[in-house]
């Protein structure tokens, strides 16, 4: 008898009725479609772009710029290249950014706990402060620091004198810079080697609780070896630092270090605005800790702060993290307002004058704006990293 | 169509949001413009400029947001000034009617880009012509309107009598200026250090000079007369005798449509033509029996120049008639009797010992 060969496997369906080579083939023409629109585009821009007679490209990046920007944190003059103008602004931008996140941070977190306190006074005047300045826009709130900080001051050679040293116009804040001089490295050592320990000691003392229950005041010593230890080898060295003291010449103050009116402007209106935001997100993150939470704690015998500690802020952390990060991200773009009042950022230099320049719209505005969605997906990824490590862990 | 819809999209931002999203919004419209490209750029090879301009019935002309002698507009929003004017006459030339002018007014930072995406048909802001600008941009000059040079507005309790003084100084500046480029250049010719205060508007770098923020505001010479005057206290404030670099301003258009730069090129020339030959707005129609050869074809009464252009032959006259000449142009607007006082000086006719000069009308 001949053997007959069987299939054991049932008929699978036909190809164009079995699902996963369906969904298959509609991603695969989903992603072709995507692609041939983004091609699509940049072709058609750039064969407009000619015909119109636009000079396209990137190496306008390469050529001077030729005008000067107020403030930069990296070396920069009139002879550098348009590229070295991005990156003027790129840290201008992320400077006022990271000034403005930590204040209202703090500011945030401080008025949000004031808004919950069971002293009436310090609740309306956290809650009229949060109304105000939520409701009144970021643009505005900026004008008005400009030209009130600004009508306020004196002219430079009125300044305010603080103690021979510090000097205050209407042209900025300034502060004697400190100069290192040779031997300065020892201190830099002495502080990475305290930092070092620090870390060390709060492993060695977190085992050392778990295994025995004792607490080791981890935060005193810290703090201790963090100033000791850079403080000895200072002056070991035999004080290695000058400080530059800003002087009068001429029209301005020379030497030392400048705070520029628009800087301190935008910094106080970005963190007082996305600061009022922040203070109900907190509220809303420490309302939302059950009051069995904070029962349970004292029923254990916790006193009050590390019932905070340990028991209410950690589980807020938890409702208070997501819409925090969207603050950041705000922030990180409601710094781009600087264009209005001077302050050099990204925007201003950038996408204003490099733009009119050298009259490359497409290719300036493409780059800002991958720009801007870069710092806000790292904003967004550190943010999330954080969120995880504080999420509630089911074990 | 898409084009209504840009414009349309445009305008409701700016009531929105005001100046800021206006430019941002203006950049990346300039970009969706090119990218999309079936409107402007297919549609200004099937239509010209004349054309679209005929169609729309008016002429659409990108001016300054409030400089006064150039373009600003009046409290009823009737727009006056020279780049005003100029705007006007091409209007007169094309339709008999300088009225047929709608105004967008733009910052320093949008001009161009407005301008390259086609929501204006011509850009009368007071604009430097400088080999960039024409050659990279995609744009023409179609002649100088006003010769100017920058200077330096100070106050005069700093007690300086001259720019080579100002070494350290503040100074307020417009961004998006060749002024811009031209102060460092400047100062670093001279081993010299300044600090920019770059503000979007010249009404704001005017406001930063008022709060002391600079000691310094530079700008065109003919911009500072203006902007001394909003000054709360013009007297407490002068301008420096020294002028820093070589700024002539004039009407830009795109490039590639000839007829266009054409016709914007020739209606400035026939203003300065007709200065040249006495033809006012007043005497434009008696002129009409002139014969005197030149001003038969300047006002179309002999031989078909409009034709050529694409105009009605009498466009001469009209542009004449309803706007005026250059003189009276420059006289209505900055002259010595307007709060300007701007002497005619190198704009004066090449016949009276300036340099405005316009190739012969035949």
């Amino acid at each position: 008898m001949k053997k007959q060969t069987i299939d054991s496997r049932p008929a699978g369906p036909k190809p164009w009725y079995d699902p996963r080579v369906r969904s298959l083939f509609f991603q695969v023409v989903a992603i072709a479609l995507v692609f041939w629109a983004g091609w699509t585009l940049v072709e058609n821009t750039l064969a407009n772009m000619e015909s119109r007679g636009i000079s396209t490209g990137f190496g306008f990046l390469d050529e001077t710029a030729g005008f000067g920007i107020i403030m930069s944190l990296i070396p920069y003059d009139a002879t550098m290249t348009y590229g070295r103008t991005f990156w003027v602004g790129l840290t201008n931008t992320l400077l006022v950014s990271a000034m403005g996140i930590v204040a209202a941070t703090i500011l945030g977190f401080i008025i949000g706990v004031a808004r919950l306190s069971s002293n009436w006074l310090v609740a309306k005047v956290s809650l009229v402060y949060i109304e105000v300045i939520r409701n009144i826009p970021l643009l505005l709130q900026i004008f008005f620091w400009y030209f009130a900080v600004l009508g306020a001051l004196p002219s430079p050679r009125q300044s305010i004198d603080v103690g021979g040293t510090m000097f205050l116009n209407n042209r900025g804040l300034y502060v004697p810079e400190p100069l290192t001089q040779d031997g300065f490295g020892l201190v830099w050592w002495a502080l990475a080697i305290a930092i070092a320990a620090v870390v060390g000691i709060r492993i060695w003392a977190k085992k050392r609780q778990l295994a025995t229950g004792q607490i080791f005041p981890t935060f005193k010593v810290g703090v201790a070896l963090l100033v000791l230890l850079p403080a000895i080898a200072y002056f070991a060295a035999g004080s290695p630092l000058e400080w530059e003291v800003p002087a009068l010449k001429g029209f301005n103050f020379g030497g030392g270090i400048t705070i520029i009116p628009e800087l301190a402007a935008l910094w106080v209106a970005l963190s007082l605005y996305t600061g009022s935001f922040i203070a109900e997100i907190v509220r809303s993150g420490i309302l939302s800790v059950s009051k069995g939470q904070t029962e349970a704690a004292k029923a254990l015998g916790l006193p009050n702060g590390l019932t905070l500690r340990l028991v209410v802020i950690p589980q807020a952390m938890r409702v208070i993290i997501p819409p925090l990060t969207s603050q950041y991200l705000n922030l990180a773009k409601n710094s781009s307002l600087a264009t209005a009042i001077g302050y050099p950022d990204l925007v201003a230099v950038f996408m204003g004058t490099t733009l009119n320049q050298t009259g490359q719209a497409v290719e300036v505005v493409a780059i800002t704006m991958a720009v801007y969605l870069t710092i806000s997906l790292s904003i967004s990824l550190f943010m999330n990293i954080y969120n995880r490590a504080v999420a509630i862990k089911e074990r | 169509m898409a084009r209504k819809l840009l414009k349309a999209y445009v305008s409701k931002n700016q009531l929105m949001f005001g100046e800021k999203t206006m430019r941002k919004t203006k950049s990346i419209a300039l970009g969706i413009a090119l990218a999309v490209g079936t409107f402007t750029a297919s549609g200004a090879m099937a239509a010209t400029t004349l054309e679209n301009v005929k169609e729309k019935g008016h002429l659409q002309c990108g001016v300054t947001t409030g400089l006064p002698g150039f373009s600003q507009p009046d409290e009823k929003g009737n727009w006056t000034g020279i780049d005003v004017d100029t705007c006007r006459a091409v209007a007169a030339a094309i339709f008999g009617d300088a009225s047929a002018v709608e105004f967008t007014p733009l910052t320093a930072k949008e001009r161009f880009t407005a301008l390259q995406s086609g929501e204006i048909d011509m850009l009368s802001r007071n604009t430097t012509w400088t080999l960039t600008r024409d050659a990279s941009l995609g744009l023409n000059f179609a002649g100088v309107n006003y010769y100017d040079g920058q200077g330096f507005l100070i106050n005069k309790d700093i007690g300086v009598d001259d720019a080579l003084q100002l070494d350290g100084a503040s100074i307020c500046i417009q961004a998006g200026t060749t002024t811009e480029l031209n102060l460092s250049d400047y100062f670093r010719a001279k081993g010299m250090e300044f600090k920019p205060i770059v503000f979007d508007t010249s009404e704001q770098t005017v406001q930063g000079f008022s709060a002391g923020r600079c000691d310094v505001l530079t700008s065109d010479r003919s911009q500072l007369a203006a902007l001394r005057s909003k000054l709360s206290d013009p007297s407490a404030a002068k301008i420096l005798p020294n002028t820093i670099s070589k700024e002539p301003l004039g009407p830009v258009v795109r490039q590639g449509d000839d007829q266009w730069f054409n016709i914007v090129k020739w209606v400035l020339s026939v203003q300065i033509n007709a200065e040249e030959l006495g033809v006012t707005s007043a005497n434009a129609d008696d002129m009409l029996k002139s014969d005197n050869p030149n001003i038969q074809r300047l006002l179309g009464t002999d031989g078909d120049m409009g034709a050529k252009l694409g105009l009605p032959d009498d466009f001469g006259h009209k542009v004449v008639k309803l706007v005026g000449n250059y003189g009276e142009m420059y006289d209505r607007n900055v002259g010595p009797d307007t709060p300007l006082g701007l002497d005619r000086g190198i704009n004066a006719l090449w016949t009276d010992g300036g340099i405005m000069y316009a190739p012969p009308v035949r």
